[in-house]
């Protein structure tokens, strides 16, 4: 990137970054709990693909925002409220269900965010999207399948699958809220609205629903906001202390 | 010397595959070496965003360059994006007789690319224990045993973010399949 200081857009790639990373937390919290051994790897994949993200997303961030910090600093050194992930993300694991009707959304989101950021005027952000665009095809794959197969299924799971989305449906608004910081770097060239996004993730879930013969939730009537600004729910917390713990326990350990 | 180096590296092992080199997997994407500075310049690019066997790449990088009494310089590459048609017939050939299906072409995952519906085209509808049923675009490998054309898959992600778990339908034996990409 050329002009670095004054474009660059720290803040909107932290929230990308950092969506990535909470969830592949939150993934990785089913080894061994999958209803499946196949469940086990795939959801472990997944999540080392997020993983994956992030580190790009932070390892750039940390390099032209001026503060030299690394990928650890940023995923380890920052306390809750510099976290600018959505609400989505940092829910806890439910039922499997709930977990495919989460990973649907993020993964349909996911893949119209990055298909638009394939064309952001950032070299660097695009390389990242383009390769992160890759993974997230069989993520989207993986989750639509398991919908239409638990929704179109038995009354059990079924029923589950409804509960599922319904549960899900206070967080989805966030996903797609322009805050300043998307603003600014849509209009830099270096990001996208999140709004921009709505329609085409929505048309990719309801397509999978009809599939599913499942119907689209009722709206609800609360729903979930500040992730961007750092406001965040109480599992958070819990969250960043099982992540960041050993750093923070022995700073500067490896192995 | 300079010669030999750089054939070295190119024969670096993939370290989650041994069968194949890293040139072969189509991850090597530069390699110059600077005689003034004694220093060996490797690009490399990785399969998959969290790929963890890039660092142990790195460093038999290193180690190969150590011994020919050089120094690597690594660089990380990420666009344009890695491919599983970046793989060579030499590789495929090794992967297949190592009991991994080969990828087919990148465009026949049977994937959607970007925006629309997806398509979850359920053939039969698979049993428990086979979630993910197959789009009908998608390309079927043959098992790596028996030769059989009729398999099916178990997932998507199998044993590495870069393989998917498949079943031969005649000889039974479960294999992994190099997902295209």
């Amino acid at each position: 990137m050329t002009d670095t200081t004054t474009a660059f857009q720290a803040a909107y790639l932290l929230g990308l970054g950092d969506d990535a990373l909470i969830y592949s937390h939150r993934l990785g919290s089913w080894l061994t709990w999958a209803p499946l051994l196949e469940e086990d790897m795939a959801l472990a994949n997944i999540s080392l693909d997020l993983i994956g993200q992030a580190r790009a997303i932070y390892t750039y961030v940390g390099a032209n925002d001026g503060t030299g910090r690394s990928e650890d600093d940023i995923a380890y050194w920052r306390d809750e409220r510099e976290f600018r992930n959505v609400h989505l993300v940092e829910q806890p694991r439910g039922d499997f269900g709930q977990e495919m009707a989460r990973m649907l959304w993020f993964s349909a989101y996911q893949r119209e965010l990055y298909a638009a950021l394939a064309g952001s005027s950032d070299a660097q952000l695009r390389a990242i999207a383009a390769k992160a665009l890759k993974e997230v095809r069989y993520h989207l794959d993986h989750a639509s399948q398991w919908v239409v197969r638990l929704g179109d299924g038995t009354p059990e799971s079924r029923e589950r699958m409804v509960a599922a989305f319904t549960w899900v449906a206070p967080y989805i608004a966030e996903l797609f809220e322009d805050d300043a910081a998307s603003v600014a770097a849509a209009g830099a060239g270096v990001g996208v609205l999140p709004s921009s996004l709505r329609a085409g993730a929505e048309a990719t879930v309801a397509g999978v629903l009809a599939e599913a013969t499942l119907d689209a939730p009722a709206v609800s009537r609360w729903h979930a906001r500040g992730g961007r600004d750092g406001l965040h729910s109480e599992p958070m917390g819990y969250l960043i202390a099982e992540m960041q713990h050993l750093p923070r326990s022995h700073p500067g350990a490896t192995w | 010397m300079a010669t030999d180096v750089l054939a070295a590296v190119r024969a670096i092992p993939d370290p989650e595959i041994p069968v194949i080199t890293i040139e072969g997997l189509g991850i090597l994407r530069g390699l110059t070496f600077d005689a003034a500075a004694g220093e060996v310049h490797v690009v490399i690019t990785p399969t998959y965003s969290g790929c963890p066997a890039m660092r142990a790449i790195e460093d038999s990088i290193a180690r190969v360059c150590r011994a020919h009494g050089l120094t690597a310089r690594v660089t990380t590459q990420l666009a344009p994006a890695w491919t599983t048609d970046w793989i060579d017939a030499d590789s495929r050939e090794a992967l297949r007789r190592f009991g991994i299906a080969p990828p087919g072409p990148a465009g026949s995952s049977g994937l959607s690319s970007s925006g629309g519906p997806v398509s979850v085209t359920l053939g039969t509808r698979p049993t428990v224990g086979s979630p993910s049923g197959e789009a009908s675009t998608r390309h079927t490998p043959a098992c790596p045993r028996c030769g059989s054309e009729r398999t099916s898959v178990l997932s998507q992600f199998g044993s590495t973010a870069c393989k998917a778990l498949r079943r031969c339908d005649d000889c039974g034996d479960p294999f992994d399949e190099f997902k295209a990409l």
